[in-house]
């Protein structure tokens, strides 16, 4: 029973907190004290439950509960604004009262887009999604980011002293604002997705809870916005890198690059589902759009030499117009080497690290290490690998640059 | 809810785009609208005074507190809906293209 009303509850708490913070949020307009009533609403499921079993409906009983705690707690203060009046009102609901579908849906939009506003720090914005829209708890985000559970504890709370005191809005933004927004909600995802993707501090390179959430926040996005294209080129791009998991590192943990790849261990369910999704016209691809394309002609190959590198170059040089960061000029010059050789691709990196303050970035040198390689400049590309080990933030990657400085010098 | 707009130089800003409305325009627009409470300019930092009070001992310094580049050229205090709206007013005025603006929340003594 016990282990029951433990799965119950983490079931309830990725899937229904959301629904319980928005709907205490639109009753009290108050972002804090909804967080605090639905935290304490599991609290209350993990003694009651255990006692009367799970209810049917547990987060129709939650969000009661919820309820009940806000309109308590807003009684306690003291508190005589209009709060309290709105609140009062909903008191002689139903005990169990039917979730309003309907409205619900634009209740977590709105949420989403609250955590994701622009005047918020980006690790505030990733931390109070994590918390709100996906449920989890603060050491689990903490353990995700590798900080201390007061560290992320207080990182939440500041956010969500900002939101009320600054008066961020909890509401979905007007058509003007839309696109802009909406490509600051991608961002907090698609971070989140990178950061599970290749975790720029510890030992382990995947974090594959933290992709999960990545695509499961994005899902719910599509569900709740589905008209809207990038969303959806969003989750090819992130189902296009999931896929290709378990390929990624070998039994001890160590990295095994897309060339070495074992493309029969690659998850052909997913890849189907984000190839159904990237059948829109390329043309109108945005930024997601366009890297889920090429992602997607890596992955079409049946092994790595049959790439079409020259299509892939040609939608670097569309994403270049989209975001013409040194990242993705680097990523065109490894796709430049690959479809035209690599003394034109280390020509482009070269001017690069002239033109561009890339320094301290160690896929700039562990680049040019293995485009010397693949020229037979061993004693260059052994230098440039010390290089990038000094820089490479993880230690799978550290493992990796020193597995090829070892052969370079043999 | 009400806002200080801090109307702040930029030195990286661009000085030859020219701007979509006048100070001018931006004041009579937010004012007749009921939005801007007050504002005005400030004089450079050359005519800024710093006091302090340490210990009984009053010290009177010439300058900012902070030597920055960048200084308060103004500021407006607007009252308006919530954050968004402020960021909208804030993006109208000319110095969001020529400097900055730092938008700031009031915290009234009870």
């Amino acid at each position: 029973m016990a282990d029951r009303v433990a799965d119950a509850i983490a079931r309830a708490s990725a899937e229904e907190t959301a629904r319980i913070i928005s709907t205490v949020i639109r009753m009290t307009g108050d972002f804090a004290l909804a967080e605090d009533c639905a935290q304490d609403a599991f609290v209350r499921a993990f003694s009651d439950w255990r006692k009367g079993g799970i209810p049917d409906n547990p987060g129709a009983w939650l969000t009661t509960v919820a309820k009940r705690r806000a309109i308590d707690l807003l009684r306690h203060a003291g508190a005589e604004d209009r709060a309290l009046r709105r609140v009062a009102v909903e008191e002689y609901e139903p005990v169990e009262p039917d979730p309003d579908i309907s409205g619900d849906f634009d209740d977590r939009l709105r949420l989403i887009f609250t955590c994701c506003h622009p005047a918020l720090p980006m690790d505030a914005r990733v931390a109070l999604t994590l918390r709100t829209v996906a449920g989890l708890t603060p050491a689990q985000i903490a353990r995700a980011f590798l900080v201390t559970e007061p560290a992320m504890e207080k990182r939440l709370v500041r956010a969500r002293a900002k939101i009320k005191h600054a008066g961020i809005p909890y509401r979905v933004p007007p058509p003007h604002l839309m696109p802009e927004r909406r490509d600051g909600v991608l961002a907090v995802l698609y971070l989140l997705f990178t950061e599970g993707y290749s975790a720029t501090g510890g030992a382990v390179l995947i974090r594959v809870p933290l992709l999960r959430e990545a695509i499961r926040l994005t899902r719910l996005l599509i569900e709740l916005m589905p008209d809207d294209d990038e969303v959806r080129a969003l989750l090819a791009l992130m189902l296009l890198h999931h896929a290709r998991t378990a390929a990624r590192t070998d039994a001890v943990g160590d990295i095994v690059t897309l060339e070495e790849q074992d493309r029969s261990l690659w998850d052909r369910d997913a890849i189907t589902e984000a190839l159904t999704i990237l059948r829109s016209p390329v043309p109108r691809a945005g930024r997601y759009g366009l890297q889920a394309h090429i992602a997607a002609c890596h992955l079409e190959a049946s092994d790595a030499a049959r790439t079409n590198f020259a299509r892939i170059v040609e939608l670097y040089d569309a994403l270049a117009v989209i975001d013409a960061s040194p990242i993705v000029e680097l990523n065109r010059a490894v796709a430049v080497a690959m479809s035209q050789g690599p003394v034109v691709g280390l020509a482009l990196i070269d001017e690069l690290v002239t033109s561009q303050g890339m320094d301290d970035y160690y896929l700039l040198p562990a680049t040019r290490a293995d485009l010397l390689r693949r020229m037979g400049r061993r004693t260059e590309a052994a230098t440039e690998y010390e290089k990038a080990l000094q820089l490479a933030p993880a230690e799978a990657e550290k493992r990796y640059l020193g597995r090829r400085l070892a052969e370079t010098r043999r | 809810m009400e806002y200080m707009l801090f109307i702040c130089t930029d030195s990286t800003a661009p000085t030859t785009e020219p701007t979509v409305h006048t100070i001018e325009e931006w004041v009579a627009e937010t004012t007749d609208g009921g939005t801007r409470r007050h504002g005005d300019r400030l004089r450079p930092a050359n005519d800024a005074t710093t006091v302090k009070l340490r210990g009984g001992r009053l010290s009177v310094t010439a300058g900012p507190f902070a030597e920055t580049t960048e200084w308060i050229a103004g500021y407006d205090v607007i009252e308006c809906g919530d954050l968004d709206a402020a960021i909208e007013i804030a993006a109208r005025h000319p110095m969001a293209q020529l400097g900055q603006i730092e938008i700031r929340p009031m915290w009234p003594i009870e």
